[in-house]
C-alpha cells in the first residue's frame, strides 16, 4: 500500500501539465484543475480502500458530493494518514533518489526504503546509476543493420572508412544527470559521434583499420569524457567498443586483394626458399662426391704408382742378376702375346713379287679366318697372361688350323 | 448541512486563491513574473515563491543545456573550391531569461534558428579559409573553438550562452565519394602489385642466391678435387721416377714391351710382318743365324 500513493503522486508530478517539457505559452499552472484531479484520485483511493476493507461501516461517500458523512473526523484523519504514507518510496540497489523540495534539490538518498514530505512539498526522482547504458553508433541493435550515414568517416589521408562502435556508460552524478541537460542520453550519442570522427579524422586509415584500433577507441573515449564533463551531464564512459572497422563495401574487394597479395608475397618467398633448400644441399652432396672421387683418384693413382714401381723394382733386381736372359725372355713373352692376339700377315719379300695383292679389308672382316698360303704362325701358346681367357678358344682353334697347314707342305 | 457546504466552498476558494498566489521554480527552470504583461521579476533560484494572484502571472524557462542539432548536413565550400557536407550540434543554454524573452518572446525554436544562422555563417567563413584536409583533421579543433567563441559572443546579446559547437560529420558529396573510392581502390591495387612484385623479386633473389651458392660450392669442390688429383699425380710421378730412375735403359725396354702388349691386343689389329725380323730368326734356321 505504501507504494501506490507514491506512484500516483509521482505520476501527477510527471504529468505533461506539471512537468517542464510540455509547458507552452499558457501562463500559470491551472491549480483548479490540479486540485480537482487530486481530489478524484484521493476519492478513488478511498473508495478502493473502503471496498477492500469490507464491513468498515464508513461507507464510500468521499468528497465528490461535498457531503460530510458520519465520522468525518475519522475520514479526515485517514486522509492525512494516507497523505503522509504517500511520502514513502523505495530506492533499489544501484539507484539513487533525488529529492526536490518545491522544485529545489535538497538531497540524494541511497538505496533502501525512504520517506519524503509528501506532495506538493517534496517530490523524488529515482535514477538508476549502476545500470550500464549503451549507445550504438553506425548500427542499431545488430551489426548488420547499418546506418551508413553514421558509420562512414573521413580519415586524415582523405580515405573513407566504415566504423561501427558502441559506447557503454553509467551515471556518476545523478543530480547533474537530471538537472543539467535536457536530454543527456542524446548528448552521449552526439558526443560519441563527434569525438570518434575527430579522432579518426586525425588518424591515417591504416592506423584506424589495423594497428591503432585500440588506441583510437581509447582516445575517443577520453575525448568523450572530457566533452561530457564540460556539459555536466553526470555521465561516466565505462567502455568504448569498436565493433567493426573496415573499408567501405565499395572497395572491400580491393582491400581483400591487397591482403591476398601479402599472402602471395609470403608464398613466393617460401617457394624461393624451397628451391634454395632443394638446390643447396644437393650441391653440397655433389661437392662431397667430387671430393671423395678426387680422394679416390689420388689414392688410386698413388697406389698404382707404388704397385708398378714395386713390380718394376723387383723385376729390375732379377734383371740385374741375368740381364741378357731376362731381356730376351721378356721380349719373347711380349711378342708372343702381341702376335697371338692380332691378325698377322707374313710376307717374305725375297721370295714374292713386288706386286702383292693383299685384300686388307677382307682380311680384317674374316678376322684371321682366311690367310694367304704362305702365312704361318708360331707355335700354340701356353698363355699365362691376364685377360686372355676370353679369347682362348678362338686362339686355340687358330693355332690348330695353322698347325694343320704347317703339316701339309 | 448548509453551513458545512458553505464552509467547504469557502475552504476551496481559499485554496484556489492560495494556489494562485504561490508558484514553484524547479531546479531545471527559471521563471519570469509578469504583471499585466510587464516583466517585474526574474526568479532563477529554485523554490517556492509568492505572487499576487490574478494580477501577476509566471512563465518558466528551461535553463538546462539544450541541443541544436542540424538536421541535414549543410554544404560548405573550402578554400580549394571543394564542397563538403557538414553537420554539427550546438550546446546552448538560457542564461539571461529576461533578454531571452525579449528577443524571442520565449520561443526556443526562434532562438535555435538564430543560433543556426550564426553558426552557419561562422562555419562558411572558417571553411572558406581552409582546405578539406585542414577541416577534417588538422584544424578541426581550432575551427570548433573559434565557432564557439564567435557564436557565444553573438548569443550573449540575446541571453544565451553557447557551451560548445561541435562538428559531427564532415563528408564529401556522393559524386566525390565515388572518386575517393576509385582512388582508394587504385591505392590498394598499387599496394597489392607492389607486394606481389616484391614477392616475386625476393623469390628470384633467393633462387639466384641458391644457384650462386650451388655454383660456388661445386666450383670449390672441383678445385679441391683437382688439387687432390694433382697431388696424387705428383706423388705417383715421384714414385715412378724414383723406381724407374734406377735403370732408365731397362725401363725403356720394359715399358716398350708393356706398350706393345697394350696396343696390339685385338684381332682387328692387322700386322704385316717380314720373316726377316728378329722375332722370326729361328723360323729360318734352328741356330738363329738369321739372314
Amino acid at each position: 500500500m505504501n507504494n501506490d500513493p507514491q506512484s500516483i503522486i509521482t505520476m501527477a508530478w510527471n504529468d505533461p501539465q506539471w512537468g517542464n517539457n510540455g509547458r507552452g505559452g499558457g501562463g500559470p499552472p491551472d491549480l483548479d484543475e490540479l486540485w480537482k484531479r487530486f481530489n478524484q484520485k484521493l476519492n478513488a483511493m478511498l473508495g478502493g480502500k473502503g471496498r477492500s476493507g469490507g464491513g468498515d461501516g464508513s461507507g464510500g461517500g468521499g468528497f465528490s458530493g461535498f457531503r460530510i458523512p458520519g465520522g468525518a473526523g475519522l475520514l479526515i484523519a485517514l486522509a492525512i494518514l494516507i497523505w503522509l504514507a504517500s511520502g514513502f518510496y523505495i530506492v533499489d540497489a544501484g539507484q539513487r533518489g533525488v529529492v526536490l523540495r518545491f522544485g529545489k534539490y535538497v538531497e540524494t538518498t541511497m538505496s533502501g526504503p525512504r520517506w519524503h514530505i509528501p506532495y506538493p512539498i517534496e517530490s523524488v526522482e529515482v535514477v538508476n546509476v549502476d545500470r550500464v547504458r549503451t549507445v550504438e553508433i553506425g548500427y542499431r541493435n545488430n551489426v548488420k543493420a547499418k546506418v551508413l550515414s553514421e558509420s562512414l568517416m573521413l580519415t586524415d589521408d582523405e580515405n573513407i572508412i566504415d566504423l561501427l562502435f558502441s559506447v557503454q556508460y553509467t551515471i556518476k552524478n545523478p543530480v547533474d544527470y537530471l538537472f543539467m541537460n535536457r536530454d543527456p542520453d542524446e548528448a552521449v550519442r552526439q558526443t560519441a559521434e563527434s569525438a570518434m570522427r575527430e579522432v579518426v579524422g586525425k588518424s591515417k586509415m591504416d592506423f584506424v583499420l589495423y594497428e591503432g584500433r585500440a588506441e583510437v577507441a581509447d582516445r575517443a573515449a577520453k575525448l568523450m569524457q572530457k566533452i561530457l564533463d564540460r556539459y555536466k551531464t553526470g555521465v561516466s564512459i565505462s567502455k568504448l567498443n569498436m565493433q567493426n572497422a573496415q573499408p567501405p563495401e565499395q572497395v572491400q574487394a580491393a582491400f581483400d586483394d591487397a591482403v591476398k597479395a601479402g599472402q602471395d608475397r609470403e608464398r613466393l618467398k617460401n617457394e624461393g626458399q624451397a628451391y634454395a633448400n632443394n638446390v643447396i644441399p644437393r650441391a653440397k652432396g655433389m661437392a662431397a662426391r667430387l671430393h671423395e672421387e678426387a680422394m679416390g683418384y689420388q689414392q688410386q693413382v698413388v697406389a698404382d704408382a707404388q704397385g708398378e714401381a714395386s713390380r718394376f723394382s723387383q723385376i729390375l733386381v732379377q734383371y740385374n742378376k741375368a740381364p741378357q736372359v731376362t731381356r730376351e725372355r721378356m721380349y719373347q713373352d711380349a711378342m708372343q702375346q702381341v702376335l697371338t692376339n692380332t691378325t698377322k700377315v707374313l710376307v717374305d719379300d725375297k721370295q714374292g713379287s713386288n706386286l702383292l695383292y693383299l685384300p686388307l679389308d677382307k682380311l680384317m672382316q674374316a678376322a684371321g679366318a682366311a690367310a694367304p698360303a704362305q702365312s704361318a704362325s708360331t707355335a700354340a701358346p701356353q698363355s699365362t697372361q691376364r685377360g686372355s681367357t676370353q679369347s682362348d678358344p678362338l686362339r686355340n682353334r687358330d693355332a690348330l688350323r695353322s698347325r694343320d697347314r704347317e703339316a701339309r707342305p | 448541512m448548509k453551513p458545512i457546504n458553505t464552509l467547504i466552498i469557502v475552504l476551496v476558494l481559499v485554496l484556489v486563491v492560495l494556489s494562485q498566489s504561490f508558484y514553484t521554480v524547479d531546479q531545471r527552470e527559471a521563471a519570469l513574473v509578469f504583471q499585466l504583461g510587464e516583466i517585474v521579476h526574474v526568479e532563477t533560484k529554485p523554490g517556492l515563491y509568492f505572487k499576487i494572484p490574478m494580477v501577476q502571472n509566471v512563465r518558466f524557462f528551461d535553463t538546462r543545456v539544450l541541443t541544436l542539432d542540424s538536421e541535414d548536413p549543410e554544404r560548405f565550400i573550402t578554400s580549394e573550391k571543394k564542397n563538403v557536407l557538414v553537420d554539427y550540434f550546438v550546446k546552448w543554454r538560457i542564461v539571461d531569461v529576461r533578454t531571452f524573452y525579449v528577443s524571442f518572446s520565449g520561443d526556443e525554436k526562434r532562438a535555435m534558428n538564430r543560433l543556426a544562422q550564426t553558426v552557419n555563417d561562422g562555419m562558411r567563413a572558417e571553411f572558406g579559409k581552409r582546405t578539406v584536409h585542414d577541416v577534417v583533421s588538422g584544424e578541426r579543433d581550432q575551427i570548433m573553438r573559434q565557432l564557439r567563441a564567435s557564436a557565444d559572443a553573438d548569443a550573449r546579446r540575446y541571453g544565451v550562452q553557447v557551451l560548445d559547437v561541435r562538428i559531427k560529420r564532415v563528408e564529401l558529396p556522393t559524386e566525390v565519394s565515388e572518386s575517393v573510392y576509385r582512388r582508394m581502390e587504385a591505392e590498394r591495387k598499387q599496394v597489392a602489385n607492389e607486394l606481389r612484385s616484391t614477392g616475386a623479386a625476393e623469390e628470384e633473389q633467393i633462387k639466384a642466391d641458391a644457384d650462386r651458392q650451388r655454383a660456388v660450392i661445386i666450383a670449390n669442390a672441383y678445385k679441391e678435387a683437382q688439387t687432390l688429383k694433382g697431388e696424387g699425380d705428383a706423388k705417383a710421378a715421384a714414385i715412378y721416377a724414383a723406381a724407374y730412375g734406377k735403370n732408365p735403359e731397362f725401363y725403356a725396354f720394359y715399358r716398350s714391351m708393356e706398350a706393345y702388349r697394350a696396343s696390339f691386343k685385338s684381332k682387328q689389329d692387322l700386322m704385316v710382318l717380314q720373316p726377316s725380323s728378329d722375332f722370326f730368326r729361328y723360323m729360318k734356321s734352328p741356330r738363329g743365324s738369321g739372314k
